[in-house]
């Protein structure tokens, strides 16, 4: 962990050659007890060109609950550092004060009091009246950029194929995107929605895989405020791996540096002044190429969740991440003179929903997005005496409850749920509808499997998934979290290397240790293999809270975390 | 909808959870020490690192078929030109994956093939210049059974 102190020596030296940033002043607004609309989108114009940021917004058009994650560790040389700062740390970091409407919307900390005080977040007819504000300031010197993960995450989205986000997107008019979980819609549907697009999809690091060429374009050129920005898009550059590569075989993806620093470089060759990454690395992978690709004024970066109240800088780059499911926009305003990055002001939006004030048009085209599938959306299936939500490296107890459904209703000894970080939370009290349970789920591959899986084969996926993410060269991690078991306990040491990490895994029925050459019952969803066959996750859900119409959860203490 | 207990095995009979191909080579793996042996005995010399570059990925898409790249700085003149390429994979059953020859009129010395990789293992290039000096590359890449970021 580093100290407030060490941090602020590290923006210090930032403002040393970029001049004025609002640095500070989010923890003044967090002072105010009382927010208004002015308090969150008043904003002294800097410089001559503003980036306004949203990504992974997972299809969610309305506002939501959504708990920040308790532990979100970094690995090696990022350990304690943003954004692997959480909870009460991550108050005292940024001087946030605990019990704030910024404190809600950044931590964990008292999330289901917070949330009864300060609301839902989010919903695309308050970006709307974000982004039409800011474009209203700036008029052309503005670029609006989506960095993926839109167009999935939503029972709508789900039964559209990614129609009602591509319509809705469009209403706001982004300049360019990029993506991952678009590509799950599966080769001609992807093809089809970028074709509609009125902007560019970008993915320099995206290759057809029969002839290792470009599929899609790198970057594009905008002239803004006599400002020629280049941004260049990367999407997620393990899509084929950590989702069903049969669903999208023409492409391969992969970070691809050095197609990253030859992009830079013929993006300066064309003259841009400014040059923008728009990416779905994940952070550390985007603080990493940071440090080993020269040349990018500013790494607008997607894929880990995380909502960092303050750039970073790594060398001459800044970095930008604006959180997930439409909880935040980022702006940043940027001065740039002769080719050159002078100075910058930025500010993480926390998407109120009761403060800011929706727009008429948005509103009514997302209520007729929603319109045909309202009476679903709003089935109730059952109620939850506690907060459900997935964030955490190890679980969170929507996570639980999907596997104590897949425990009970396919009968096995062992479940297996995937590390995602999308879907919203439920609060005590609160109903768990159709809508809510999508949310966790909604994907074009749900299949529940149920199959025999030796001791053996269950530990290795453990530890695939566990070098995934905490391997310690950033490069080769994929995002996302620990897979859910459920069933079982382990222990787990981040630290350790690849293939020994985990041990003590114990069967919770019987508190027997598994034995790596006995064969245990699996039932797990979301199989990347072509073919997996079984019911989709949400009916097997449903089959559960049928069954259990009142969830409680009791805290998970099965997976032990040491160093 | 429901479920009971023979629908489910009936459903999930064709079912499997994560691929487990190339994750476990049963069969003897070269090692590094067969590998250094076999680099000594291409280069005659340990190799320096520079001049070549290995391109790989990170984490291999899919381990049956993996891109790979080698580039070497050159001017390729008769005196200052690169004479071969070898590729060795240290986690395949059989080390040597291919070896490129060069001319002063092959131009650039470049070439890209696609390898298999039983697991995950460090790829190896090393370059022979006509001057004796050898040079090397290295890249981990990993073969994983995915399905579970996002």
């Amino acid at each position: 962990m580093i100290s407030r102190r060490e941090f602020l020596m590290a923006t210090a030296a930032l403002s040393a050659i970029a001049g004025p940033s609002l640095v500070g002043n989010w923890a003044r607004a967090a002072a105010q007890q009382s927010l208004t609309e002015s308090d969150l989108l008043d904003f002294q114009s800097f410089g001559n060109v503003t980036l306004v940021h949203v990504t992974d917004i997972h299809a969610q058009l309305v506002p939501i609950y959504f708990r920040e994650p308790s532990v979100n560790l970094g690995i090696g040389a990022v350990a304690g550092l943003p954004p692997h700062v959480t909870g009460a740390d991550l108050l005292k970091l940024y001087n946030i004060e605990p019990g704030s409407a910024h404190a809600y919307a950044l931590t964990s900390v008292d999330f289901d009091a917070l949330a009864k005080t300060y609301g839902r977040m989010g919903g695309f007819d308050r970006i709307a009246t974000i982004v039409k504000r800011i474009r209203a300031e700036r008029g052309d010197n503005m670029l609006l950029l989506d960095g993926g993960d839109t167009w999935q995450g939503s029972y709508t989205s789900l039964q559209t194929k990614g129609q009602d986000m591509v319509d809705a997107m469009n209403v706001l008019q982004p300049d360019a995107m990029t993506g991952h979980w678009e590509f799950t819609y599966g080769t001609d549907r992807v093809k089809e929605l970028v074709e509609s697009l009125p902007f560019s999809f970008l993915g320099g690091n995206i290759f057809d895989t029969e002839w290792d060429e470009p599929a899609f374009d790198a970057y594009k050129m905008f002239d803004r405020g006599g400002v020629k920005v280049a941004v260049i898009g990367q999407a997620f550059p393990y899509t084929p791996i950590a989702n069903p590569r049969w669903m999208f075989p023409e492409w391969s993806f992969g970070i691809r540096e050095e197609e990253v620093a030859k992009n830079v470089e013929a993006a300066r060759a064309e003259g841009a002044d400014l040059v923008v990454l728009l990416s779905h690395n994940g952070f550390d992978v985007d603080r990493a190429l940071a440090s080993r690709v020269k040349g990018i004024d500013v790494i607008l970066s997607g894929h880990t969740h995380d909502a960092l109240p303050e750039p970073l800088l790594v060398d001459k780059t800044l970095l930008v991440a604006s959180g997930s499911h439409g909880k935040f926009v980022a702006r940043l305003d940027l001065d740039v003179q002769g080719g050159e990055l002078k100075g910058f002001r930025h500010r993480l939006i926390p998407v109120f929903s009761d403060v800011i004030t929706p727009d008429a048009d948005m509103a009514k085209l997302v209520s007729d997005l929603r319109a045909p599938y309202e009476a679903e959306l709003k089935r109730e299936l059952a109620t939850t005496e506690s907060l459900l939500y997935r964030r955490g490296n190890f679980n969170g107890t929507f996570d639980d409850m999907i596997c104590q459904a897949l425990l009970e209703v396919r009968e096995a000894d062992i479940a297996l749920s995937p590390g995602f970080r999308w879907g919203t939370s439920v609060l005590p009290g609160q109903k768990i509808t159709v809508e809510d349970v999508h949310s966790a789920c909604a994907m074009t591959y749900p299949a529940v499997y149920r199959s025999s899986m030796s001791g053996q084969t269950i530990k290795d996926i453990l530890e695939d998934v566990a070098d995934n993410l905490f391997n310690k060269d950033p490069y080769y991690q994929q995002g996302g979290d620990m897979v859910r078991v459920g069933g079982m306990g382990y222990t787990i040491n981040p630290d350790g290397a690849m293939g020994s990490r985990i041990s003590d895994m114990t069967l919770l029925k019987t508190g027997e240790s598994i034995d790596a050459s006995r064969d245990y019952v699996v039932a797990g969803w979301a199989s990347v293999n072509e073919g997996t066959e079984g019911p989709a996750i949400w009916d097997v859900v449903e089959e559960y809270l049928t069954q259990n119409p009142v969830v409680r959860l009791e805290e998970n203490r099965s997976v032990k975390v040491v160093s | 909808m429901n479920f009971n207990r023979r629908q489910a095995l009936a459903l999930s009979a064709a079912a499997v959870a994560f691929a487990a191909t190339g994750l476990r080579a049963r069969t003897a793996l070269a090692g590094t020490e067969e590998t250094e042996k076999r680099i000594l005995d291409f280069a005659g010399k340990a190799p320096e690192s520079g001049k070549i570059t290995l391109t790989a990925p990170e984490i291999a898409e899919n381990g049956n078929t993996v891109p790979v790249s080698v580039k070497v700085d050159s001017a390729m003149s008769d005196d200052d030109r690169v004479v071969s390429v070898m590729i060795v994979a240290d986690g395949n059953p059989n080390p040597e994956v291919a070896t490129f020859h060069f001319t002063a009129l092959s131009g650039a010395a470049a070439a890209t093939t696609r390898i298999r990789l039983a697991q995950t293992q460090n790829v190896i290039a090393v370059a022979k210049m006509a001057d004796g000096s050898v040079f090397m590359d290295k890249k981990e890449v990993k073969v994983t059974i995915g399905g579970c970021g996002g």
